[in-house]
């Protein structure tokens, strides 16, 4: 049973480039990417707080995954620090160009290859895909039951009960190990990885490297070659040219000539 | 991969949760209908529930020419395994060329759950359709926060597969003497594909009165009211301005305001006559959901926040002493205005 011998858990991490330092060129009308820092994509951090709360309840294994070129380490650095036993990084070129689809059969394969697990956690949704796809990929690859947007979850004696946020409410959930679950953003405070954790990310071994073959994936169903869906064009959105009527100083002076404006529109 | 060969019309996931069909559903017909037009073919709905003949006969009155009606005890209520295998199956013996899902929650859920048995592409969250000149669907959703739109298609796999955004396609008129067929579909589901039962349900239901997508005006907090009681206040603002509040993610999350008041790429999307951002930085999450409102007020102590870069009008201030002066001055200028 779980209970005793702990809980095995993996978490899937991914390295996003910061949201809100994406800029677009004023004149070439495209993303400009250089300078941009990455991080955690912030719904992770929610998933691996939310697994290694379950891991000081009732021990186990909690293992860290990404996917992606070699620079993920970092985010698996900091998935270490905060916690995790291991850190597994899944990287080779014939991935680069994959879609959602061939993203969660990559997991899904290195999940088997890694082991058994009872719960297999994801992020509601990366800041720069946001498609949510890859939990709920993963669980119908390995034929799992989800749960989706969950904020809290609970395991006894192999039994799952989890609270899921939905649009007009929340619901309670049952179902058993193993399973897949994606946390929803900012269900819990993710703890700040520690100075001995850190220390213990560059112990050699802590973070494991895999590839295709390793895991056995099929060249044809990843990358470029295995994604359904391109991107034909990305289209440069032009925010409504606002006026930006912006006034500072005394509040009663302020909200006077606001009001003003205002009235001057219509609008009151 | 299925070929796309053989592959026709559009398919519509028709959402049923509890006792109506969701409005997202409800506006994707309506852009369902007008795809089947351009292409010249039929479109469908699957609705699958339990004791929901009468929601076919609804749909088709919002415009599908067809339903398929899976009835089941099983699917008497969402749950993503029996869903899943349910709509794989109508998928693979109807063969749609095109397959939509309203982006709520589930349907998101379930579009990332039933597209990989299909092995076919799948966007998310989309806001716009196009169709190429090659008749190939372009689908069309905000990418990195909203700042760039992808195009993004599928042109190797059918069915193509999205998920669009509630709120962002009108809702189409219902038709109460339109016809269609209702094709009853039977599928067999047994205790094998019940993996996970819902025991609870915890309702915060949203006021019809005060319907965020609805509103012309909407006051909305983030975190820079600091405490709950703050919407009293803005709640205040929005009544001398015949609004509603809403509110930024954060505040949600801090349990301040029910989700359903949430604005932003996970939230509603709005597009009322004036949003007034109180205590709102700009993420480009909220953004997602607002930056089509008419008129964009911002109050916010920093002058650097990027919601004033999208602002029509704004004051550089703290919103505890800007907010109840404003709403003095309004209620001073009222009574000359329009009396009693
Ligand atoms: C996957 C994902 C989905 C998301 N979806 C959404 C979504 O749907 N909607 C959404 O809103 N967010 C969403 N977010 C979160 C988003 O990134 C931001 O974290 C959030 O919008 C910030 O909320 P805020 O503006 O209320 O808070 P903050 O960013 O903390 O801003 C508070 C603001 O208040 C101002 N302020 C503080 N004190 C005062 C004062 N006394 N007077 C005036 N101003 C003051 C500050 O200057 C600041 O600008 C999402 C994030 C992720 C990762
Ligand atoms: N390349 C990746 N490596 C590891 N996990 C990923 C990767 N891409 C997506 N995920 C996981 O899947 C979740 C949903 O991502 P997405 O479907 O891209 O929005 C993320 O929050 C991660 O937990």
């Amino acid at each position: 049973m779980p209970e005793t011998s702990g809980l095995r858990t993996v978490v899937c991490i991914k390295q996003v480039p910061k949201a809100e330092q994406l800029k677009i060129d004023p004149v070439k009308k495209t993303l400009v990417r250089e300078g941009v820092e990455s991080e955690i994509n912030p719904s992770d951090l929610h998933a691996l707080e939310m697994a290694l709360q379950l891991k000081d309840k009732h021990g186990g294994s909690l293992l860290a995954l990404s996917m992606g070129p070699p620079r993920f380490i970092q985010a698996l650095e900091i998935a270490i620090g905060m916690g995790a036993d291991k850190g597994i990084l899944l990287s080779d070129r014939a991935l680069g160009g994959s879609d959602t689809l061939p993203t969660s059969y990559a997991l899904s394969k290195a999940v088997e290859h890694l082991g058994d697990f009872d719960i297999i956690f994801c992020g509601e949704e990366t800041t720069d895909s946001s498609t949510g796809h890859v939990g709920p990929g993963m669980a119908a690859n390995l034929d799992l039951p989800q749960l989706t947007y969950v904020v809290e979850v609970e395991v006894r004696d192999g039994h799952v009960r989890a609270k899921r946020a939905v649009e007009d409410g929340f619901e309670v959930w049952e179902t058993t190990l193993p399973l897949v679950i994606t946390v929803n953003h900012g269900c819990n405070h993710p703890r700040e990885p520690t100075l001995l954790g850190k220390i213990k990310a560059r112990t050699i071994g802590i973070i494991e490297d895999v590839n295709a073959d390793d895991v056995g994936l099929d060249k044809d169903k990843i990358g470029l070659s295995g994604s359904p869906t391109v991107v034909d064009t990305i289209e440069t959105v032009e925010l409504p040219d606002r006026s930006g009527r912006i006034y500072s100083g005394e509040a009663r002076e302020a909200v006077r000539k606001l009001l003003d404006d205002l009235e001057a529109e219509g609008i009151i | 991969m299925s070929g796309a060969r053989k592959s026709k019309g559009v398919m519509v996931f028709v959402e049923f949760r509890r006792d109506h069909i969701r409005r997202g559903s409800i506006q994707l017909i309506g852009e369902g209908r007008r795809i089947a037009d351009i292409l010249g073919v039929e479109l469908s709905g699957a609705l699958l529930g339990h004791g929901v003949e009468e929601y076919a006969k609804e749909a088709i009155q919002y415009g599908l020419d067809k339903v398929h009606l899976v009835e089941h005890p099983i699917l008497a209520s969402y749950a993503a395994r029996p869903y899943s295998k349910v709509m794989v199956e109508l998928v693979e013996k109807y063969k749609p060329e095109i397959m939509l899902l309203a982006a709520t929650k589930n349907g998101r859920e379930l579009g990332g759950r039933f597209y990989v048995h299909l092995q076919t592409g799948l966007a998310a969250d989309c806001t716009a359709f196009r169709v190429s000149e090659e008749k190939n669907l372009v689908m069309i959703r905000p990418a990195f926060g909203g700042k760039s739109l992808a195009h993004i298609m599928c042109k190797k796999t059918r069915p193509q597969m999205a998920t669009a955004r509630p709120n962002v396609f009108p809702e189409p008129e219902r038709d109460p003497k339109r016809k269609g067929r209702i094709i009853k579909e039977n599928i067999e589901l047994g205790p094998e594909d019940v993996d996970a039962k819902m025991v609870q349900f915890i309702t915060h239901m949203e006021d019809e009165a005060t319907r965020l997508a609805d509103a012309d005006v909407i006051v909305a907090g983030g975190h820079g009211i600091r405490r709950a009681d703050t919407f009293g206040t803005l709640q205040e603002l929005a009544d001398v301005l015949g609004g509603t509040v809403g509110g930024s993610r954060k505040v949600v999350d801090l349990r301040w305001l029910p989700k359903d008041r949430q604005v932003g790429q996970t939230g509603k999307t709005v597009r009322p006559n004036v949003y007034v951002a109180v205590g709102i930085s700009g993420a480009v999450q909220h953004l997602a959901g607002m930056q089509e409102s008419e008129k964009i007020v911002a109050i916010n102590n920093d002058p650097e926040a990027e919601i004033f870069k999208i602002s029509d009008f704004g004051i550089v201030g703290d919103l505890f002493e800007v907010v109840p002066e404003m709403i003095r001055q309004i209620r001073e200028r009222r009574p000359a205005k329009e009396p009693i």
